[in-house]
């Protein structure tokens, strides 16, 4: 084998990259690294499944051209950091970039680098090197619940772990050099149950930056046993239009299309039903949403976005107006407005506008009330597909849940959809609860929809 | 890069992996008592340039390369990667890889030798990567000049041309030690129109591709038609009324429809699902799942076809594997670790999204063989039902079989006759008794035009389905209609 090409580290393949894509010619440049180490592993029943560790290093460059009107852009990534690689993919951007036509709004932020470092609780000092067999004495445990909660729980898709550590290094041309780390955790459980020839899946997870963060494992595989036993014996029910609770962990779903009807990329392109209604009401009144990029903990959370812009907290939705885009430099020069610190850039991507940590504020319901004071309708535990066009909002997705009856859940359904428009349905939203649940950067609390279409036999 | 050395020149030249230095990475994988070990090596190289709003505002370029190592110890598997293709980034992996047994000793020395079978089912004679941005550039400005050409309500053309080319070098325990150099192409068109008093705004989407010359993108008698459908589906979706919801008889046009057995059939029929018996076809061989007359395969062996492999990513040839025969089910998808804990064939379906990533068996292009019905026949006999001819995405539950897909051109059918066409829509059955509701399939078999993704367990692969049209009766179509 050759001899190893030594990959350069960190500060120096940023600086590196940067510098000889100027001495190519170009305008201006930003580079990122991402650096990720991770341990994975499955358990199923009592025995391992799989077990997995990874070191993935990706350098994104980008680089401006000066043409006429406006700059050219290109962008170019690699996993391999020898020197000689990175000199050729910054000299092969600076001339992909000559190919590309001239953009007023592309470039550097003109300024307003992040120039403090928040502490946000990213990475705790002893998880650092956690071993994974600890993880997969989780996976264990959560196996081991969900299987000693109920005979009928007997077989299962598996317990899965992950600990990934993330360095982020970002520097451009305009003099801005940052970098910070993180890390996540995660447990996720997937249990079945089987009944008089009847099987069903389901499944519960926690997530978080810290290791003692996360809920406990066997908690975790006794609620994805319990989600998995409720669903026997599921039904269809007849066509009808009823109120829908969405449970938390299935509301956030909502606030993720929000999310892309509200970023800048779909506004400017008027991909968005939402374009051009900002400051009008396009939700209920019990309807805050918040995007805080500097939440304490937060998987969404980071000191600086993905241009090197300091992170904040942006009002969405607030009282069912709407208050802001999520936006990047580019994004924002569109439209006329200032970035929103949401540039996200993943390993050797383009940065565009994402959410950090997004949600829609608690109301004072609990959950068992919010079912209560729901006559007849449907709690839905679960959606599949991807029937949501951000264009015109409409909405239509596969479903499962449990039915109420008279205030109370009567029996599990399966095999219908539910269908609207998201604008008419974050409008409908009448009843709030309480339960915000974080398991990801979006979180909601329950939700109930006062009307929808539900479609079945 | 030397393309005539093929890719395992390629990876010899490029990293010195020779068969020796092949048999000590293995080696030291196997240093354990184990079932089996094997190494994917990838260098992959990505180009993508996009047009908005008139102008080609980027173009990207993006080189993957690493080594991933597995060692398997019965149902167990160890899986370590790194970006680095050196011994000790090798010896490193290995190390890790092999710590999942717990069996001391070792294993047998291999000797690795060439398994290829001289077949190439996508050879071109220049890499899609190395065809000149400029070109590309070109293609995308004139896709956008024709499509606003086509009518003033376009307000938004969106297009994209990808090329891919990746080099793949699998060396296993088993001796194999094999070679791929996989071209991939795409070409997307989106396009957005709004009616003249600009209150509605829909879309459109068409796009093609495969693994195939880039140049075939670059011919108008191509992409015109593309183009074309796209501002066809925009314009008609302006007109779109609110979709029916309910059970109703549903037909489904050819090609890209498919996409129905790709859910409601193919994942259900994957290894890893049935040896855990955790599919809905669980213990299901021999039985009937479908309606007399149909018949589904699996066929990786499809030239130029972006579902197609001439290996898998575990060194098996592709093959075509018959799923259901005249409505019984006769075959599962199979990878290397699930066909010897279940005691079958492996069937070349053993695939991954790169390196970084663990096989699993996956579809690669997936059909119904075609009936004898005249399509338009098959649209008369519906008395009122719907009539789908485009999907966007589709998800299953693998356990409980249930399944959905999202219209995105559907028309209302009565009386036998097309009408209004419709606002998108879910549609939701359940995949072990989806094909007993068939009730006519027509002679018209279609395979989609290279478009199609599929997603399981975080991993991306490109795949193909295919169809002729379909009547289904008693299909759960989720629109707003009450």
């Amino acid at each position: 084998m050759t001899a190893a090409r030594t990959p350069l580290e960190g500060r120096a393949a940023i600086e590196r990259a940067l510098a000889r894509a100027l001495g190519a010619g170009a305008h201006s440049a930003d580079a990122s690294l991402v650096e990720t180490d991770a341990v994975e592993a499955r358990v199923r029943g009592a025995e391992i499944d799989f077990v997995k560790q990874s070191r993935e290093r990706v350098l994104g460059i980008r680089a401006f051209v000066a043409g006429s009107g406006g700059l050219r852009t290109a962008l170019t990534s690699t996993s391999d950091l020898a020197a000689e690689t990175i000199d050729r993919m910054a000299d092969e951007t600076v001339s992909l970039a000559r190919a590309t036509a001239p953009d007023a709004a592309a470039g550097l932020p003109a300024g307003g680098f992040a120039e403090d470092a928040p502490a946000l609780g990213l990475l705790a000092a002893g998880d650092r090197h956690v071993a994974v067999e600890a993880r997969i004495e989780d996976a264990r445990r959560a196996e081991a619940a969900a299987r000693e909660l109920d005979p009928r729980i007997a077989n299962s898709e598996g317990s899965s772990v992950d600990s990934s550590f993330h360095r982020f290094v970002y520097g451009n041309t305009a003099g801005f050099f940052g970098e910070y780390e993180s890390a996540s955790h995660s447990l996720f459980c997937e249990p079945l149950a089987q009944s008089n020839g009847s099987m069903q899946r389901d499944w519960w997870m926690t997530a978080a930056r810290r290791l003692d963060a996360l809920e406990d494992p066997a908690a975790v595989g006794r609620r994805a046993a319990e989600r998995a036993l409720r669903r026997l014996g599921a039904r269809r029910v007849p066509t009808c239009e009823v109120p829908v609770v969405f449970e938390p962990m299935i509301a956030r779903s909502l606030l993720g299309h929000l999310a892309g009807c509200v970023n800048g990329g779909a506004v400017y392109r008027e991909a968005s039903f939402l374009a051009g209604r900002l400051g009008e009401r396009i939700a209920s009144e019990l309807v805050t949403v918040i995007d805080d990029g500097r939440l304490p903990g937060g998987l969404g959370s980071r000191p600086f976005d993905g241009e090197g812009q300091p992170t904040r907290r942006n009002r969405i939705v607030e009282s069912g107006l709407l208050r802001s885009w999520l936006l990047d430099t580019y994004c924002a020069r569109k439209l006329g407005l200032e970035s929103t610190g949401s540039a996200a850039r993943g390993a050797g991507g383009a940065p565009a506008p994402a959410p950090s940590n997004l949600w829609l504020e608690p109301g004072k319901l609990g959950p068992e009330e919010i079912v209560r004071r729901t006559e007849r309708g449907l709690l839905v535990t679960e959606l599949i597909g991807m029937g949501f066009n951000p264009v015109t909002g409409d909405y239509s997705r596969g479903a499962a849940g449990l039915w109420i009856e008279d205030g109370r859940v009567a029996f599990p359904v399966e095999e219908i959809t539910i269908a609207g428009q998201l604008g008419e349905m974050l409008s409908a939203i009448d009843l709030v609860g309480s339960d915000l649940l974080w398991v990801g950067a979006i979180a909601a609390p329950t939700l109930r929809v006062a009307r929808m279409t539900v479609a079945g036999s | 890069m030397t393309a005539s050395a093929g890719p395992v020149g390629f990876f010899r030249e490029r990293f010195g992996l020779d068969d020796r230095a092949l048999e000590r990475a293995l080696g030291s994988a196997l240093e354990r008592q184990v079932d089996a070990a094997d190494l994917f090596f990838e260098y992959a190289t990505q180009d993508q340039v996009a047009l908005e709003e008139g102008i080609v505002k980027s173009g990207d370029r993006h080189v993957e390369q690493g080594v991933g190592v597995r060692v398997q110890d019965g149902e167990r598997q160890g899986y370590a990667h790194s970006d680095e293709i050196t011994v000790e980034s090798l010896s490193l992996a290995a190390a890790t890889a092999r710590a999942i047994s717990e069996r001391s000793g070792s294993s047998a020395a291999v000797r690795v030798r060439d398994a290829a079978d001289g077949r190439d089912l996508y050879p071109v004679a220049t890499s899609p990567t190395d065809v000149a941005i400029e070109r590309k550039v070109r293609l995308l400005e004139e896709i956008d000049a024709y499509a606003r050409a086509r009518d003033p309500r376009v307000k938004q053309v969106m297009a994209s041309v990808i090329a891919q080319q990746r080099h793949v070098l699998v060396a296993a325990s088993d001796g194999t030690r094999v070679g791929d150099t996989r071209p991939l192409v795409r070409l997307n068109v989106q396009v957005i129109a709004a009616d003249a008093a600009g209150r509605r705004r829909e879309i459109g989407y068409q796009g093609m591709g495969g693994r195939y010359e880039l140049e075939r993108l670059l011919e108008p008698e191509a992409w015109r038609p593309l183009v074309d459908d796209a501002v066809r589906v925009a314009l008609l979706n302006l007109k779109a009324v609110p979709c029916p919801a309910g059970a109703l008889d549903v037909v489904l046009g050819p090609g890209w429809p498919g996409i129905l057995l790709h859910e409601a059939i193919g994942h259900g029929l994957e290894g890893d699902f049935n040896r855990k018996k955790t599919s809905a076809f669980s213990d299901r061989l021999g039985q009937r799942v479908a309606a007399p007359g149909v018949t589904v395969v699996d066929d990786g062996t499809l030239p130029g076809r972006r579902g197609s492999l001439n290996v898998d990513d575990e060194g098996t040839p592709s093959q075509r594997t018959v799923l259901i025969e005249d409505g019984v089910l006769v075959g599962y998808l199979q990878d290397k670790l699930n066909a010897r804990l279940m005691g079958m064939r492996p069937t070349g379906n053993g695939r991954r999204e790169s390196y970084a990533h663990l096989p699993m068996p996956r579809m690669t292009n997936t059909f119904m063989l075609a009936g004898s019905e005249d399509p338009e026949e098959i649209v008369r006999s519906v008395a009122s039902g719907i009539y789908a001819v485009s999907f966007g995405g589709g998800q299953v539950d693998i356990t409980s079989g249930k399944f959905v897909f999202s219209a995105n051109e559907a028309y209302r059918i009565e009386n036998g006759r097309i009408g209004a066409p419709l606002k998108g829509a879910t549609l939701i059955g359940n995949g072990p008794d989806v094909l007993t509701r068939v009730s006519r399939i027509g002679s018209d078999l279609a395979l989609d035009q290279g478009v199609g993704t599929c997603g399981k367990d975080g991993q991306s692969v490109p795949v193909g389905v295919g169809l002729p049209t379909l009547r289904v009766d008693g299909l759960t179509v989720g629109g707003t209609e009450a």
